[in-house]
């Protein structure tokens, strides 16, 4: 009875709910089923190859790298405000970003309909002044927006407890040996930021390359992304081997971009896996 | 002692608990399964009263996703609300149960036309729920020309104000239609032009909804929607800009039934409920509710006269006459499935 047996419980938990359906993932990818029961196969695999799921695929790829691009240009200056020691109200702030994390993200999401919507609260708004109607939804540009309101705070947040624990002497030290203070953000603050960052882009990229029901409400339906595909094969057609195919490969894409992202970050400590 | 009194109180916590949790298993639980906003939600709390059965009410989007559901999950449920194509793949793979029909006599108020359909020609599985059809609802206000074809939806002075059906068989049918082909084809020829009349619809359309279409036309985000008639007549009584209709060149006419699946725990309460549901008080109150069409004839007398006399929701015989029910076919469902996904993934 080592250290070790406290873990197991963790090890049971993840067997049941992590490797098994991993596995249950590949079988369904690589067999289809005949008259003869489950066979192996790799027309699934196949199927993926035409255009048009490369497509989606590419869609999802741009929408989930331009609303992590978006969040952190937002988080990172909010971030630097809250972890500066002369701003006082970083308490308050910080309750408020984490404070809407507390409501379901689908009723948030939904609350932006009624925003968005082409007689909603903004277009009313719009007209009340005497412009023209925008269409603000049933779009990618929506769907975005969508994403990096949901997605901010996974982005804020690491940042902000990286910087908050950047020794200050580091800082006076680069100022007092002459530094401006641009170079010290260049060669001080965004080096030692830079673990959050990464795991701040990993936990913004993830969810938004996946989502489905994100584009399923903004976009009203029209933009399908690669989630909203697979959804589609388990939840209305039923074709487990299509659906498991496209979720492998979603799984590949998303361990490449991982790779990427750890391989930035070797070197400094605290990676992301 | 304290340790004593905390042994007591937490056996009595655990009787208690056990107690309570016996009496609510002994009860029987009758799991229904039915589409969104499609029953008036006082007459199964009439049903629970009645008759001291708990209902566990759940509900479905389209008709593939309830097959899905019912076929690959563990759930298992008492009462479905099927619509006829979907009942026929369920009686053909044996998923049905034959029903008691003397424990429903209230099946005797069916009216004639909608006993023994095509999809259960002996009725033995089905006792029917609603009825209605598929057509355009539009905005008298935002459309100018005389919407009476599929055509419209094709139009690009209406680009970006346009809702479509985000179930398959309905959206794929508008193509079917345009064509001039069957909904009901099998040609892999047929399913694909009118895979691609509809790729080439989607700069046009403004959204892929289901439920939320009424709230959709109601606030006039879009001018014309493909949706079905009693959604039409609730959007058409909160909105008297928006009018419904049929198209020309004919449509779907549906009907959705109450059925057991063979697997279910409760086969006589499921039966109970039916017989209630078709009730003519409960069938009222339902039909009033939900807006579809009732096929039980007593509550059809009772409705209001501008509900019965609307055109628009009891189409005259010589429409009915243009219209179609779906038929379920193994080989065209895999084409119906696959021309969707491509539709929909574009």
């Amino acid at each position: 009875m080592g250290k070790k047996s406290y873990g197991s419980p963790y090890f049971v938990w993840m067997s049941i709910f992590i490797i098994v359906p991993m596995f249950l993932v590949l079988y369904y990818a690589f067999t289809i089923q005949t008259d003869q029961g489950m066979v192996f196969s790799l027309d699934n695999i196949k199927r993926i190859a035409e255009p048009l799921y490369i497509k989606v695929f590419v869609r999802s790829l741009v929408l989930a790298l331009e609303s992590t691009a978006i969040c952190l240009l937002i988080a990172y200056p909010a971030a630097m405000i809250l972890a500066d020691k002369k701003f006082s109200k970083s308490t308050t702030f910080l309750v408020m970003i984490v404070l809407p994390m507390w409501m379901n993200f689908l009723l948030r999401t939904y609350s932006w309909l009624s925003l968005l919507e082409n007689n909603g609260l903004i277009n009313k708004l719009v007209i009340s002044l005497g412009f023209e109607r925008m269409q603000l939804m049933y779009n990618e540009g929506a769907v975005v927006l969508g994403m990096v309101y949901n997605f901010l705070p996974f982005m804020i947040l690491p940042i902000y407890s990286v910087l908050v624990k950047i020794d200050n002497n580091v800082i006076e030290a680069a100022r007092d040996l002459g530094c401006t203070s641009f170079g010290v953000f260049k060669k001080i603050t965004v080096p030692l930021s830079l673990p959050g960052v990464l795991s701040g882009i990993t936990m913004v990229f993830m969810p938004a390359i996946s989502t489905f029901i994100i584009s399923r409400l903004l976009s009203g339906g029209k933009v399908s992304l690669i989630g909203n595909v697979i959804e589609q094969q388990f939840l209305v057609l039923g074709d487990w081997g299509f659906g498991s195919a496209l979720s492998l490969v979603l799984m590949v894409f998303i361990l490449i971009s991982m790779a990427f992202i750890n391989k930035g970050s070797s070197g400094y400590e605290g990676g992301i896996l | 002692m304290k340790k004593i009194v905390l042994f007591v109180l937490i056996m009595v916590m655990l009787i208690t608990i056990g107690t309570t949790g016996c009496n609510s298993s002994s009860k029987v639980t009758l799991n229904v399964y039915n589409w969104g906003e499609y029953i008036d939600k006082d007459t199964i709390k009439m049903f629970e009263k009645e008759f001291d059965i708990k209902v566990n009410y759940k509900t479905f989007t389209t008709n593939e996703d309830m097959y899905v559901k019912i076929t690959s999950g563990n759930a298992k449920y008492d009462v479905l609300f099927p619509s006829d194509y979907m009942i026929e793949r369920l009686i053909e793979e044996d998923l049905l149960y034959k029903l008691n029909m003397e424990n429903i006599p209230n099946s005797k108020f069916i009216a004639d036309e909608f006993t023994s359909p095509l999809y259960d020609p002996s009725n033995e599985y089905s006792v029917p729920y609603m009825w209605g059809t598929v057509g355009i609802l539009y905005n008298k206000k935002m459309v100018t020309d005389v919407v009476d074809s599929w055509d419209i939806l094709w139009n690009e002075k209406y680009s970006q104000q346009i809702l479509m059906q985000d179930s398959q068989r309905d959206s794929l049918m508008v193509g079917l239609l345009k064509l001039g082909y069957s909904m009901n084809t099998t040609s892999e020829d047929e399913i694909n032009q009118a895979k691609q009349l509809l790729i080439d619809q989607r700069p046009l359309v403004l959204g892929y909804v289901v439920d939320e279409v009424r709230d959709k036309m109601v606030n006039e985000e879009a001018a014309l929607a493909v949706v079905w008639s009693g959604e039409a007549m609730i959007a058409k009584a909160e909105n008297p800009d928006l009018e419904y209709v049929i198209p020309k060149e004919g449509s779907n006419i549906w009907v959705d039934a109450m059925v057991i699946p063979e697997n279910s725990e409760n086969k006589e309460a499921a039966e109970l409920f039916i017989n209630f549901m078709t009730r003519t008080d409960i069938a009222l109150m339902n039909a009033e509710w939900v807006g579809y069409n009732t096929p039980q004839t007593q509550a059809y007398i009772q409705l209001e006269p501008d509900v019965k006399n609307d055109k628009s929701a009891y189409p005259d015989q010589s429409v009915i006459d243009t219209l179609e029910f779906f038929v379920y076919d193994k080989k065209a469902t895999e084409l119906f499935n696959k021309a969707w996904t491509e539709i929909i993934a574009d």
